[in-house]
């Protein structure tokens, strides 16, 4: 049964692009009252398991950026640490009521379609500093990729800037902090950070996230692994089922309505975010 | 200049992401491992989740559950394997290290050694509870 939703919940993250991790934690909670401590737990571990799964897909496409990623990485595994840290002390309604905030938001940013920042912008000081800029493989008008050139070096890459390096940066620390709080990839907040923010090309900003959840869902995965909150007989349905339902989603991804979908999903995450803050008030969670 | 960094960097990119896929499938094949044996020992057993205890002692740290795997404690198995899972990032920071210090990005190289530090600090600080 856990291992069934986990799956739904895998395939749904991998299609609409927003990973798994939300889903979960509402799921087990909600649907199969368990603990919201031991719902983390497994969901962190899932979230891990869908990165650096879909990671290795990823890199090959050449779209991610190292360098922002690593540099983001110091803002959101610092917050994923004070996250853990707060998850300590306050009670788990108040984490249930969080988590249904970030639901909602969740559910707003996938219902409104990404749009690509306008590339030609200058650049940026601390960017430039930072090495931050980058390339992408190019796409031609009809969206489909420019063909390698004939001898045999890499595709066409359409150059970027990264923009407002330090509102990115305070914004993945926020992002670090509700990852290591609620056990999520906070894959709607990366997005606000690297794409409103910093004006990094959509595709570039997705793939670099996917690249950084891994890296900031293993900085509160150690904490909590040594709080007890990991319980192996609940992590392995769930890292079963998400991994299963990451891979179907991927393999069917090119064919399916993504448009339906992200309206779909939106509208089960808003649901759910209602129910946790509810529930999270009735102090039942 | 810049355009030799960059297919270094695609270069490290598609080696990561192989390491990345080698971990997961061992951690996976670990768990399943793990789980099928749990399973087809504890029968219908079930442990209430409704009420947080936390686990034992001997599931939540590193050494004790490395310990319990090499004794094929089927618990100890899965948490292992869930061990190797949340270690597979950790070693992609690691090699973007290495990665960086070949092309001798030294900023960057500081950057990914602070990354690392904050990794480690969450899996060793003994205080951290």
């Amino acid at each position: 049964m856990v291992a069934a939703g986990s799956f739904i919940a895998g395939m749904l993250g991998a299609l609409t692009g927003l990973g798994g991790g939300v889903v979960i934690v509402p799921l087990l909670t909600l649907a199969f009252g368990v603990d919201i401590r031991y719902a983390i737990g497994a969901s962190l571990v899932s979230v891990i398991a869908t990165s650096s799964g879909a990671a290795a897909a990823y890199l090959r496409e050449g779209y991610s950026n190292m360098r922002v990623g690593m540099f983001l990485e110091v803002a959101t595994t610092v917050g994923a640490l004070s996250g853990a840290f707060i998850a300590a002390y306050i009670s788990t309604s108040a984490i249930a009521v969080i988590f249904g905030l970030v639901l909602l938001y969740s559910a707003y940013s996938a219902a409104r379609p990404g749009k690509d920042p306008a590339l030609g912008l200058p650049a940026d000081r601390v960017a430039t500093f930072l090495k931050l800029d980058g390339s992408f493989p190019a796409q031609s008008a009809d969206g489909s990729r420019k063909a390698a050139a004939e001898d045999g070096s890499a595709a066409e890459r359409e150059p970027y800037h990264v923009r407002n390096v330090p509102a990115g940066f305070g914004l993945m620390y926020v992002a670090g902090v509700l990852s290591g709080l609620l056990g999520i990839g906070s894959g709607a907040v990366k997005v606000l950070a690297m794409d409103q923010a910093m004006k990094i090309p959509f595709k570039v900003s997705t793939t670099t996230s996917n690249f950084m959840i891994g890296v900031t869902a293993a900085a509160s995965a150690g904490i909590y692994l040594r709080r007890g909150y990991i319980d192996p007989a609940l992590a392995l349905p769930v890292m079963i089922g998400v991994l299963a339902g990451a891979l179907v989603g991927a393999r069917i991804l090119p064919g399916a309505k993504v448009k339906t979908l992200r309206v779909v999903f939106a509208v089960v995450i808003a649901a759910l975010g209602a129910q946790m803050i509810f529930q999270g008030f009735k102090g039942k969670l | 200049m810049a355009e030799r960094t960059k297919t270094t960097d695609l270069g490290i990119e598609i080696f990561l992401g192989h390491l990345l896929r080698t971990g997961v499938v061992i951690a996976a094949i670990l768990v399943f491992t793990g789980g099928v044996w749990f399973l087809a020992q504890a029968g219908g057993a079930r442990k209430d989740y409704k009420v947080f205890r936390g686990e034992p002692a001997e599931l939540n740290h590193a050494a004790q559950i490395f310990y319990g795997a090499i004794r094929w404690q089927p618990l100890a198995v899965i948490q292992f394997g869930l061990l190797v899972l949340i270690a597979t990032p950790v070693a992609r920071v690691v090699f973007s290290m290495l990665g960086f210090g070949i092309e001798r990005d030294w900023m960057y190289v500081g950057i990914t050694a602070l990354v690392l530090a904050v990794l480690l600090y969450s899996l060793i600080d003994p205080a951290a509870r």
